[in-house]
Order: structure tokens, then sequence, then C-alpha cells
């Protein structure tokens, strides 16, 4: 097994490099996104929440796989050349930030209306009630599921293999194929992710506990 | 306890009669057992375009490799030869000819010095080896336009390697299975798709707009593999090979299949 490794350290690292890279784009976009259409869904406008509803249907009910198919297939034919690794983040970023969304949506709601009534009673404008007494103590409630859809995100990064995008799961893939140590591959792998998602695990567990104070 | 070791006895004791039977054919000589039975199973392909391939309509396997089977039958046993087909797939081929479930194995398998310590091989029918398939306004013409460019390919076979020997600057994008590497040219994600010649026909037959280009340039030959050792039988198939081949009806079987392939070269193929 260890003759895998240093065998193969340049892909290894190359893959892991580029998980890490997709992974870090589509969480720090999919937060931005999942927060947008949160808001979107739950503000009075009712064009806003039609919107919010139908991205949200369209991203979270169709398999990833499909959606990154879809921007590596048929948007380089019709619209902009997308590479593997552009075509999966594109994908994984929407597909997140629909989960995302309707996390932050229930959270927002779980925050009794009384709040919302409060506020705009001492003077404040619905974005500043939002801003100030909505959202904070909604984060706190959402930071546990939040943290469970960050851990999905970096294993489902796992699809750029199935188009070319050099992360760790191709690389894994291209090792498996020609060394025939399928196993010891894989496990290795299932390492290098574990590298990954249990810092981002204790992470959001320890930021959990800071807010809970 | 004990009674668990009652129970557990008796299997025990068929599987190792089953094992024990199930060695003894192994000394058999296959070309004898065929020549007495006038039939022969010949384990094949039922994916492959132009090879074998299971006809959705009828559920026959049709293809090149079957028409070939069914001649190389008739000229070994004569006209009472009858051939029967077991499909079989890349990793079930050797075991099948390893448990003597087929006498022959016909289903585009390279010859490879690996493969060889475990079957034995006749001499090549198909030259098969690694070409390019490209849109048919493409502007290249072999391997070596491809460095600086996207190549396309599937995991795991060998093509990957040759085209890194050949065009060591090239970009190499690897995929799953054929149509997803297809469906990836389509979106123009690299320039040419690269495998065995036969496939890429098979491919270009399917897909209306591509042509393959440039030649073979790696050679991996197809031949007929047989159990090892089974020198006999092998030598009987290059026999009725070189027959077919003399006769003109290995020519008739290639046309059938591979002529109108736009860019498959006959000229280096036929005998």
């Amino acid at each position: 097994m260890w003759q895998i490794i240093t065998n193969n350290w340049g892909a290894f690292l190359t893959g892991f490099w580029n998980t890490i890279l997709c992974s870090t784009i589509a969480l720090v976009f999919s937060l931005i996104l999942g927060v947008f259409f949160a808001l979107l869904e739950v503000a009075p406008p009712k064009f806003g929440r039609v919107i919010a509803k139908i991205y949200i249907a369209i991203f979270r009910n169709i398999p990833l796989l499909v959606i990154v198919m879809i921007f590596y297939l048929i948007v380089p034919r019709y619209i902009v050349k997308l590479s593997g690794f552009q075509a999966g983040t594109i994908g994984l970023t929407l597909y997140t930030s629909a989960f995302i969304a309707e996390t932050v949506r229930a959270g927002i709601n779980s925050i009794g209306e009384g709040q919302m009534e409060g506020a705009r009673s001492n003077g404040m404008t619905y974005v500043q009630a939002m801003r100030y007494i909505i959202l904070p103590q909604a984060m706190k409630i959402v930071i546990p599921p939040l943290g469970n859809q960050f851990v999905n995100l970096v294993k489902n990064s796992s699809v750029l293999a199935f188009v070319a995008g050099f992360d760790l799961m191709y690389q894994a893939q291209l090792i498996a194929f020609s060394t025939f140590q399928t196993i010891d591959t894989y496990i290795i792998v299932g390492l290098f992710y574990l590298i990954l998602t249990l810092p981002l695990s204790y992470y959001m567990r320890h930021l959990e506990k800071k807010l809970a104070k | 306890m004990k009674k668990l070791r009652k129970y557990l006895f008796l299997p025990l004791l068929v599987l190792l009669a089953f094992t024990l039977s199930a060695c003894g054919h192994k000394d058999q000589n296959v070309y004898q057992k065929v020549e007495a039975n006038k039939h022969i199973v010949w384990g094949v392909r039922a994916d492959t375009r132009l090879f074998g391939l299971t006809n959705v309509k009828t559920g026959k396997i049709e293809g090149f490799e079957m028409d070939l089977a069914k001649a190389l039958t008739k000229q070994m046993l004569g006209k009472k030869g009858t051939a029967s087909f077991v499909t079989t797939t890349a990793n079930t081929r050797i075991p099948l000819l390893k448990n003597g479930n087929v006498d022959a194995v016909l289903a585009t398998m390279t010859i490879t010095p690996e493969r060889a310590k475990q079957v034995t091989f006749s001499k090549p029918y198909f030259p098969a080896g690694s070409s390019l398939l490209v849109p048919n306004n493409s502007k290249i013409t072999n391997v070596k336009d491809l460095n600086n460019k996207t190549v396309l390919a599937v995991k795991g076979t060998t093509a990957v390697d040759d085209v890194h020997k050949s065009a060591p600057k090239a970009r190499v994008l690897q995929y799953d299975d054929y149509g997803q590497a297809m469906s990836a040219l389509k979106a123009n994600q690299g320039v040419a798709l690269t495998t065995d010649n036969g496939l890429l026909a098979g491919i270009a037959q399917e897909n209306k707009g591509y042509k393959l280009v440039g030649g073979v340039y790696s050679d991996a030959p197809y031949g007929i593999a047989v159990d090892k050792g089974q020198t006999d039988m092998a030598n009987h198939i290059d026999k009725a090979l070189k027959q077919l081949q003399a006769n003109g009806t290995y020519n008739r079987l290639l046309k059938k299949w591979f002529a109108g392939i736009p860019g498959f070269s006959l000229k280096g193929v036929l005998k």
C-alpha cells in the first residue's frame, strides 16, 4: 500500500489540491447563493418568492451528476466553453446552494414571528430587523445542519471524476486501473477525504459551541 | 457446537467433491473433444458494434467475430460442425476458458505477454491498434498533430499510454465509458477520441460526421485464445484461419462489416 502512495505521490497531490480548490470555491459561493435564495423565499415580494422556489425545486431535485453533465456537455456546445473542473464546480455550487437555502429558510422560520413584529414596532426597517434580530438567531440554529451540507459538499466533489476534473477520485480511478490495486487505492483516497472532512466537522462543532454561549 | 459441526461437515464434503471433479477435465484435449462432438463453444462479445453485438429485434449476436467463428467451425469440423456462442466480458473471458465453459475465446482480445501466461493465442486475426476518431472537418491527420492538444480516452485502456508515447505533449482526459467520451468529443472538450480502431469504426458507424484518421499508430492485434497448453486446438485454429484467408472468405467477411466506415482503411487489413 505504501508503494502506491510513493509511486503516485504527484497524482494524489494534484487530485488533493483540485479537490480542496473545488470544495472551497463551491463552499463559499453555495453559502452566498443559499443565504440569498433563503432570504428571497421568506421576503414579502411574491415575485422573489416564486423565483426562489423554482430555483430550489430545480437544483434540489435533480441528481448532481445530471446537473454537472449539463454544464459539461450541453453548455459548451451552445453558450461558453467549460472545462471539467469548471463545470463540476459550478454544478456542485448550484446543487449545494439549493440545500443550504432550504436549511437557512427553516432556521429563519423557526424564529418566532413575535421577534420580527417586535423589531418592526421598535422602528427598525425589514432589512434591519432581518440583519440584526432574525439572522443572528437563525444562524445559531442552522450551524449543525449547515455543517452536514459542507461535509457532503466535500464528498460530492468526487463528481468531478466523471467529467475529467482531475480531482482526488479521478486520480484514484486512473491509479486503480493502471495498478489493479483497487482496494488499496480507494482506502488511501478515503483517508485523503478524511483529512479534509474531519477538521471541517470539528470546526463546525466548535463554532456551534462558541455561538451557543 | 457438535450439532453445528455435523451440519457444516456435509456441505463441505460436497464442495470438496465438486472441486476435485472440476479438476478432472483439465487434462482433456479440447481439440479431440470438439472433433468428437462436431461442436465448438465460442466465447464472444455481445456489446461491441461490428464485432459482436446483440440484435435487439432477434436477440441473436451479430458481427464480424460471429461470422468468423462460424466459418472457422465449418473449416475445422467439416459441413456437420456446429457452433454455439457464450457471451463474455473482459473480466469473464479467461475464467470461462479456464473452467471449460467455452472452448475458445474470439472476443476482441489483444495478444499481450501478460495474457499469454494464462492462455495460448492463435495467430492474429484482426490487426487492431490505437487509432483516432475526429470530426469530419478536423485538421488532424495523425497522432503527431495531437501535441499541445486535448485528447479523449477511456479509463484503463492501453490507448492512454500509446498517446503519451507518440505525442508526449498531448493532454489526455479520461472517461468511464465510450458513450461519455464520445459525448465529450461532441461537446468539443477535446479534439480527438482514441482507442482501438475496431471500436472506433463501430462508433463512427453510429455517429455520422466523424471519421477515423492516421491509421493505426500502435499495434495491438486481436488473437483467438484457448486454454493454456491446448496447442493442438490453437494449431488447428491457425490452419483453418490460413485456409479462410487463402480462399477469400476472410476478406469477404471483413468487407461485409468494415467497408464504408469513413476513414477505416481496409488496405492493410485484407489478406
